[in-house]
């Protein structure tokens, strides 16, 4: 090995403690990467495999009965390559030792064995004999949740009929990724299935013999796929057509989209901090080495050795440091990617995972953090390179102090000495003090970005649970039924208060926008279901018009006065012109609202409802489920307090994995700041601190004016790491926003605590380690030595 | 005597250094030659010039103005990368604090020269030369003063250099270790021929030289031959 290279090692192992304290900063950093956009490619490219392999439909509709004879119609719509119908229904499960209500979608699977498209990935036992009607093959989720194994019977009321059915198989589909009630804010697996029966069973059920009820289609590569879908939209009008789409909107589909793009997103975020942090500690580091090594540069270059070579020597010091850092990145990058891969494979349901960690997102990250080291430090090795060396030889002259403002002040006189002596320091350095304080910021704010989104969701279920959905539980009829139905839930034993909804299936247009949802109508002065906007305020809907979630009001780009076309997707399938009276601001889903009355003369119909919110007694409880689930007009029962429970459940997991990913994060970050901060501090100042010990201070009184100037910078840090913590928050909450949920900011007092301590443990940890140093500091050696 | 030949040749250097809006002029018109084989010892006043010309003749510093030619070629207005170039395979350097790179043992530190160079010896033998085979692996921290001071005079002869430049080598040493160092030197400038000048403020050490430089404000004020030169041995102060 070359003599310099051996030089550098040294010099490297004798600031070790600087060294690994940048190297975990960008471990952090990069391993933050590698984990996150790891875990994206993997699932990436699990689904699109599994996709493919699984021929996942490109297109999708669901219609009230259209005969088969319309699949050929279908078929010759340019751009299908293959049709495949299908009958599909609501179910309700009656689960023996499980009293909550269940619902499942079932869909048939055809005659002719396995479905062409959304094909069924079978994990155990064997798909549906065509002929039975009590077999199901049902979702793998569903069953570990249930323990449910082939052989297993249940009991289902399909179509209004009690059946009992045995589970002949275990399976996966495309389709069912994850597995979300339409209109849950999380999957649940315990209380919602997918089952897959023959289709002759389901026609006869159903009543569908000869014909369909729902269609999927693959399209070729080039086919234009709002074409076909208006097409196909024009086919199916006529019987009940609910609006076609594509996979983009399909909602196993767009969940998983939404994560990916969550997880793109703070890798852009996360990284950025750490790389910036590790590119300002090197900084200062590799600037403080080259000043400590001047006359040795001096001696090198007097020796010959050229600008290009001194250069060098330091960049290499800056590279060894990355490659160190970017190499445990790496492999704790795996480590953890995997984690949460596992974590994910627990929501989303894939026949396997295939963990991938392509070798450019490797190269990426090492590009990326030695191109910021090299920009944090090109000044220093710049300088290094360029020194004159007649110059060198001749000694630093010492640094300039000036009277601070606070002398200026005359405030002086109110501070000790060593007091003072801190105030002087961090103004003599004020870029130094403001990016060692931004730093320990920046770790912060990247706790309170990490862990916020708990605050968000928990005041986002707040919103919509505790104020907005009062309701026990909220039953939804199959069709469309009178008021006497609801008279009918009302006098159930058990139900306290009954309040009726309707909710229509529209497609909402205005100007070239459209978008497929449902209006939501509800009655006056109802107290179980309030609708309250963002700002926790009621939201008043007029006798006449319409009032939209603010987000679909930007999509369509409506304003409160403009007039709406709404195309009903319902009975009649009226087209109506109706004023936008409002917007209003909410957290989950996009739709409109109005006042039920109005909408039953939109449709033109008597009071027609679609369901009830129910307040119920909870010792009639468990007998009121079994009551609905005989019961052939009700669909389904959602319990409120059973959908808040199950969504901490679900979410709980990957909560915590990202509360302690982000801890820990932070945590290395104020460590390497602090540390970093301490350790530069001490090796410029060691000599006027051992001077004052010889005069007589006190360990604790020169400790003091070491780690007091830190404590001010930790200190300092703290509001300026909420404030950008906040700007962070705002950033990541905007970026996460879609139609599906608005994420709030809100930050509760106690993530900031969790985030201060954070802060302060780290810089009370690496306080401790150098006033250590700082206790054993050999007086005798430090006023010899020149430096 | 043979001819001498000059290895340096020196006219009318001149060296302002602004700072500011102030003018040191440092060097005011310097004219010298350096012969080959032979050791000047340079004298002089504290701000005299004596470290500026040094530099300058070793390539760490331009002149403003004036000539310097070593064998012949001018160097007066050398880039950088001529300079290094010189400085990497003619000239040995000896400063008044060492500047030995700390983190490097004492072959290390010689090796680093050696490695660069075109005709090195080996580290060890010239370590061997100024005494200090016994200290091959001990880093600077672990030498005295005058065993430092010998390790920068072995990694300045290592690369076998044409002429050897001491900055005060025994600014630092007691009289004991000054003498051991200076012995060194001679030695080096007696057996490898190596032409050498040493700069100090010891009017005694004077005696060992060929000639004596005096400097004073920027200019030569007087050069004197030494007809016998003293070995360092010989040499009290
Ligand atoms: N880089 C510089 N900038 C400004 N002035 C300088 C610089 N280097 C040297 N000088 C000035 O030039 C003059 C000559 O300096 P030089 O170092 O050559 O003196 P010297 O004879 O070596 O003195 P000493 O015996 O104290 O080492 C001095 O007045 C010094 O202050
Ligand atoms: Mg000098």
């Amino acid at each position: 090995m070359k003599a310099l290279d051996r030089k550098l090692l040294r010099d490297m192992w004798k600031m070790k403690g600087q060294v690994l304290a940048i190297v975990l900063v960008i471990a952090g950093g990069v391993s933050a990467f590698v984990m996150l956009i790891s875990t994206m490619m993997s699932l990436n490219l699990t689904r699109d495999k599994f996709y493919r392999e699984y021929a996942f439909a490109d297109a999708f509709a669901s219609l009230k009965r259209a005969p088969e004879g319309l699949k050929y119609r279908i078929k010759e719509i340019p751009g299908v390559k293959e049709v495949e119908t299908r009958v599909v229904a609501g179910v309700k499960l009656d689960i023996k030792g499980f009293t909550e209500p269940v619902t499942a979608r079932v869909v048939s699977v055809p005659d002719a064995g396995t479905p062409l498209l959304n094909r069924l990935y079978l994990r155990r036992g064997r798909l549906v004999d065509p002929w039975r009607d009590d077999e199901a093959v049902v979702s793998e989720a569903f069953a570990e949740a249930h323990g449910f194994n082939p052989g297993d019977r249940f009991g289902a009321v399909i179509n209004g009929r009690r059946k009992s059915l045995t589970v002949v198989g275990i399976a996966l589909s495309p389709e069912f990724v994850l597995q979300t009630r339409p209109g849950a804010i999380s999957p649940d697996y315990k209380r919602y299935a997918i089952l897959w029966m023959g289709r002759n069973a389901l026609s006869n059920a159903y009543d569908m013999k000869g014909a369909f009820n729902d269609v999927v289609l693959a399209l070729d590569g080039d086919a234009d796929l709002n074409d076909v879908l208006a097409r196909l939209d024009s086919l199916l009008d006529r019987y009940g057509g609910l609006g076609a789409y594509g996979r983009k909107d399909q909602m196993s589909n767009r969940f998983l989209h939404e994560e990916f793009r969550q997880l793109q997103r703070s890798a852009e975020i996360f990284p950025t901090v750490f790389i910036a942090v590790a590119a300002f500690l090197l900084n200062v580091v590799i600037g403080r080495t080259v000043l400590t090594q001047r006359e040795q540069i001096a001696a090198l270059k007097a020796f010959g050795y050229g600008n290009a070579a001194i250069g060098a020597h330091y960049i290499k010091l800056v590279f060894l440091i990355v490659l160190a850092g970017a190499a445990g990145g790496i492999i704790a990058g795996v480590w953890f990617g995997k984690g949460l891969g596992r974590i994910y494979m627990e929501f989303y349901r894939f026949p396997y995972l295939i963990y991938e960690l392509k070798p450019s997102v490797a190269a990426t990250a090492v590009l990326i953090t030695a191109a910021s080291a090299l920009a944090g430090t090109l000044h220093s090795v710049r300088k290094a390179a360029m020194l004159p060396p007649a110059e060198a030889m001749r000694p630093e002259p010492p640094a300039r102090y000036r009277k601070t403002i606070i002398d200026r002040l005359g405030l002086g006189r109110f501070l000790s000495q060593p007091g003072l002596m801190i105030i002087r320091d961090i103004e003599r350095r004020p870029v130094r003090a403001l990016l060692s304080t931004t730093g320990i910021a920046l770790s912060c704010a990247i706790m309170l970005a990490g862990t916020f989104s708990t605050d968000a969701v928990d005041f986002m279920i707040n919103v919509q649970f505790k104020l907005s959905q009062k309701e026990d539980m909220t039953v939804v009829f199959t069709e469309p039924a009178s008021r006497k139905a609801v008279y009918e839930l009302a006098g159930l034993r058990g139900v306290e208060y009954a309040e009726v909804f309707r909710t229509v299936p529209v497609r909402l247009k205005f100007g070239r926008q459209s978008y497929r949802t449902t209006i939501q109508g509800t009655e006056k002065g109802n107290r179980l279901h309030p609708l309250i906007d963002t700002r926790l305020k009621p939201v008043e809907l007029a006798s006449e018009g319409i009032v939209l979630t603010d987000y679909l009001g930007d999509i369509l780009g409506v304003k409160p006065g403009d007039m709406l076309t709404v195309e009903v997707l319902e009975g009649s399938r009226p087209v109506r012109q109706v004023p936008v009276t409002g917007l209003a601001g909410q957290y989950l889903g996009v739709m409109g609202y109005m006042d039920m009355t109005a909408l039953n003369r939109l449709m033109r119909e008597g009071n027609s409802v679609s369901g009830a919110y129910l307040s119920v007694d909870a010792l009639h409880q468990e007998e009121l489920y079994g009551k609905l689930i005989e019961m052939p007009r009700v669909a389904g029962t959602v319990v409120r307090k059973d959908e808040i429970r199950n969504f901490y459940e679900t979410q709980a997991k990957v909560l915590l994995f990202f509360t302690f990913m982000t801890s820990l994060l932070a945590g290395t970050i104020a460590f390497g700041v602090v540390y970093n901060s301490a350790r530069i501090a001490l090796s410029e100042r060691s000599r006027e601190l051992a001077s004052l010990r010889v005069l007589g201070y006190t360990r604790a009184e020169i400790s003091y004016i070491l780690l007091g100037e830190l404590a001010v910078f930790t200190l300092a840090a703290i509001p300026l790491g909420f404030v950008l913590g906040r700007v962070l928050c705002a950033y990541i909450a905007r970026s996460l926003s879609s139609d599906l949920f608005r994420v709030p900011v809100v930050v509760n007092p106690a993530t900031y605590s969790l985030a201060a301590t954070v802060v302060v443990v780290s810089a009370c940890v690496s306080g401790l380690i150098v006033r250590h140093r700082l206790d054993h500091l050999d007086l005798v050696e430090v006023l010899k030595s020149k430096e | 005597m043979s001819p001498k030949e000059a290895v340096f040749r020196v006219r009318g250097l001149t060296k302002v250094y602004e700072m500011g809006t102030v003018k040191v002029h440092a060097l005011r018109g310097v004219d010298l030659e350096l012969y080959e084989r032979e050791l000047v010892v340079m004298l002089g006043p504290s701000g005299s010039g004596k470290s500026t010309l040094l530099n300058i003749l070793g390539g760490l510093d331009t002149a403003t103005g004036g000539l310097v030619e070593y064998r012949g070629r001018d160097f007066t207005r050398a880039g950088e990368l001529e300079l290094t170039e010189y400085r990497r395979f003619h000239v040995g350097f000896v400063f008044q604090f060492y500047n030995l790179i700390p983190s490097l043992t004492a072959r290390e530190n010689v090796a680093v020269v050696t490695e660069i160079a075109k005709r090195p010896m080996k580290p060890e033998d010239a370590l061997a030369l100024v005494g200090l085979n016994e200290r091959l692996d001990h880093f600077p921290a672990q030498l005295s003063g005058g065993e430092q001071q010998r390790v920068a005079i072995a990694r300045a002869i290592s690369k076998n250099p044409e002429v050897l430049l001491c900055d005060e080598p025994t600014g630092a040493l007691d009289f004991a270790t000054g003498i051991v160092v200076l012995d060194a030197i001679e030695r080096i400038n007696r057996e490898l021929g190596t032409a050498t000048a040493i700069i100090t403020h010891n009017a005694d050490i004077a005696a060992m030289a060929d000639r004596v430089v005096h400097l004073s404000n920027g200019m030569i004020s007087e050069i004197g031959v030494n007809a016998v030169k003293k070995p360092p041995g010989e040499l009290h102060w």
